[in-house]
């Protein structure tokens, strides 16, 4: 399970061999407490793009740029892809707007900083921190 | 949470004494001792952080209801003072800002109700826009927005939400000053411009409520309250207008720590002293979302004054207050014998203004300010008024809900969503929600016992007893 304990709400952790990766897991993770991903057909389309020098604050700038146009937009999303130059960020993520028929769990308002670590761990990366639930 | 590092100075009151070398304020955890070991040593951790921050003032206290935070402990009380290097700080609001409860009290009884209270669940549920993915019926424009940033509840009425008479009794007449919409981004306003009139999901719920009993009869008769009576609770906030805006500031004033020479304890508690740019950039956007906020309760007292109509035509359904508790509000206090405007941070604490206060509408000047401390969907509710003493032991401040007892995750080990709602419904409590998921995570025995949170609260002189409520619908997120 991709989660750990918080009293109030979840925490969430992305693995993968890249930094890129793990943070693209980390965005499965959250998207996944709204819904079940594998239901969620990729018809639309939003972008993220910032700078961040501290890998930290970058997983938690990804989570909330896709948190924040995925509300815009009333989209729940469910496919994701990251790349990076230096300092610059640059994604994608694929979704729909919400079904009736879609399963509800809960929603994810925001990351936070809480116990919030990027890290390189048994070969690969691993990117955690608490969301806003 | 560990006692042995606590000294009791009352059985209802707690310091933590200073280690050798140990540089910071005093810290202050009000409660029972059977209620502080049932919180997580996080909670110790947070706000002895906390006392640790440039220009406080007094302690920094947790309400009988803390629970481990984001920095901050939710139940966190605060107080900086910004002409001795005082700041501000995100994480002492919440994310969730002027997250708070709006409680409209009725000319109904429970035996009025009883016969069509499953067509006013229905009703509520359809009509309340409730949960992840559900938008609401409002959808605005930026230059709109800004207007409901600037205006609050007083947009809302302007709108025909509700009645001027509503705003007397809500906070600040319903408007916070200082708002600054420039300062909220444009993706936080753009997150916003369909969720007005939204409840949103997690612990926020819109309940019927009945009281039971009544523990104080002047205050309950200075609140209009009498045994029997139906209320309605809604508790939520600036939905993700104000969780953006949290969060952006959270990364920004943790960046800008360094160069504005504070050390944080801990990265969550990024803050900015209150006069210096950063910090008016913020509360410039924390009084803007909380309008948002208090036009988004507006807006819900008016929806759910709709769905009452149609069952009960001709009933009343008035303000009895509404109140904010993820706030930072500059506030004049009296410590040591002057008077000193604060600013008062509230994590997950309801201020509490005591009689005579003169914020305070002329109908509650002499009982005290209502508070209202929400419990979980299946156990009960509070309402007490704001004393005297509470000024000087918290600057005015009490407990805003149960608490949480345990994680989300433990309790969905715990709870199917389904069985708990059919529990809920034999005991006569009909719940209406979309997220099976989220009433598992909700479920009353996640929450600390509410009796044992607003008693520990009157004893500690935080606020005095009034009235028992006891759910009979809720519609969750």
């Amino acid at each position: 399970m991709p989660y750990f304990e918080h009293d109030a709400d979840v925490g969430v952790v992305g693995r993968g061999a890249t930094l890129e990766e793990a943070f693209v897991s980390g965005a499965q993770a959250v998207f996944a407490l709204m819904t079940h991903l594998e239901s969620i057909q990729p018809r639309e389309r939003v972008q993220v793009q910032f700078e961040e020098a501290d890998p930290e604050l970058a997983f938690v700038t990804w989570i909330n740029q896709l948190l924040g146009h995925a509300h815009e937009n009333g989209l729940v999303l469910g496919k994701f892809e990251l790349a990076r130059d230096g300092e610059r960020w640059r994604g994608s993520a694929w979704g729909e707007p919400w079904r009736a028929e879609m399963e509800r769990g809960v929603d994810v308002k925001g990351a936070t900083l809480t116990m919030l670590s990027v890290a390189q761990r048994d070969g690969g990366w691993e990117a955690r921190c608490v969301v806003d639930v | 949470m560990d006692l042995t590092r606590l000294s009791e100075v009352d059985p209802w009151s707690w310091t933590v004494p200073k280690l050798p070398g140990e540089s910071r304020h005093e810290v202050k955890l009000y409660g029972s001792r059977e209620l502080l070991q049932t919180m997580d040593d996080k909670v110790l951790e947070q706000i002895t952080n906390v006392a640790r921050l440039p220009g406080l003032v007094g302690a920094a206290m947790t309400m009988p209801d803390a629970h481990w935070g984001y920095g901050f402990p939710i139940g966190g009380v605060a107080a900086f003072d910004a002409e001795r290097g005082g700041i501000i700080s995100a994480g002492g609001v919440g994310f969730d800002i002027s997250c708070g409860i709006r409680c409209l009290r009725t000319d109904l009884t429970l035996a009025d109700i009883m016969p069509r209270l499953k067509l006013l669940a229905d009703g509520l549920y359809r009509d309340i826009p409730a949960g992840v993915g559900e938008g609401g019926h409002i959808r605005l424009d930026v230059p709109a927005l800004d207007r409901v940033l600037a205006g609050g509840a007083a947009w809302a009425v302007e709108q025909g939400y509700g009645e001027t008479a509503d705003l007397e009794f809500v906070e600040e007449h319903g408007r916070a000053a200082g708002a600054v919409p420039g300062e909220v981004s444009a993706l936080a306003k753009k997150r916003q411009l369909g969720e007005m009139g939204t409840l949103g999901s997690g612990n926020h719920y819109l309940e019927v409520q009945w009281v039971e009993r009544i523990l104080d009869q002047e205050a309950a008769c200075a609140f209009g309250l009498f045994e029997g009576q139906i209320l309605v609770s809604i508790h939520c906030g600036s939905r993700g207008l104000g969780h953006q805006i949290g969060t952006e500031y959270l990364v920004s004033l943790a960046k800008a720590a360094g160069r504005l020479g504070i050390t944080l304890p801990d990265r969550e508690l990024a803050c900015a002293p209150i006069n210096s740019d950063e910090g008016q950039a913020y509360i410039g956007a924390m009084n803007a979302a909380t309008n948002c906020a208090l036009a988004n309760r507006q807006i819900l007292a008016q929806l759910t004054r709709r769905v009452f109509a149609h069952q009960f035509p001709n009933r009343r359904l008035e303000t009895l207050f509404d109140v904010s508790h993820n706030t930072c509000k500059a506030e004049w206090h009296m410590v040591e014998s002057k008077r000193r405007l604060l600013h008062v941070h509230r994590k997950g604490a309801t201020r509490a203004f005591g009689p005579g206060h003169p914020e305070l509408p002329g109908r509650y000047r002499e009982a005290g300010q209502p508070v209202i401390i929400g419990g979980s969907m299946g156990t009960g509710s509070y309402i007490l008024a704001g004393t005297t003493a509470s000024e000087a032991r918290a600057f005015s401040s009490a407990s805003h809900g149960a608490g949480r007892a345990m994680s989300r995750h433990a309790a969905l080990k715990r709870w199917q969503g389904r069985e708990l709602l059919k529990d809920l419904e034999t005991r006569g409590v009909l719940v209406r929600t979309r997220s099976m998921r989220g009433a598992a995570e909700e479920a009353p025995g996640a929450y600390k016992d509410v009796e044992r949170v607003a008693e520990a609260t009157e004893r500690a002189g935080l606020a005095r007893r009034v009235a028992v409520l006891r759910p009979k619908v809720c519609v969750k997120g």
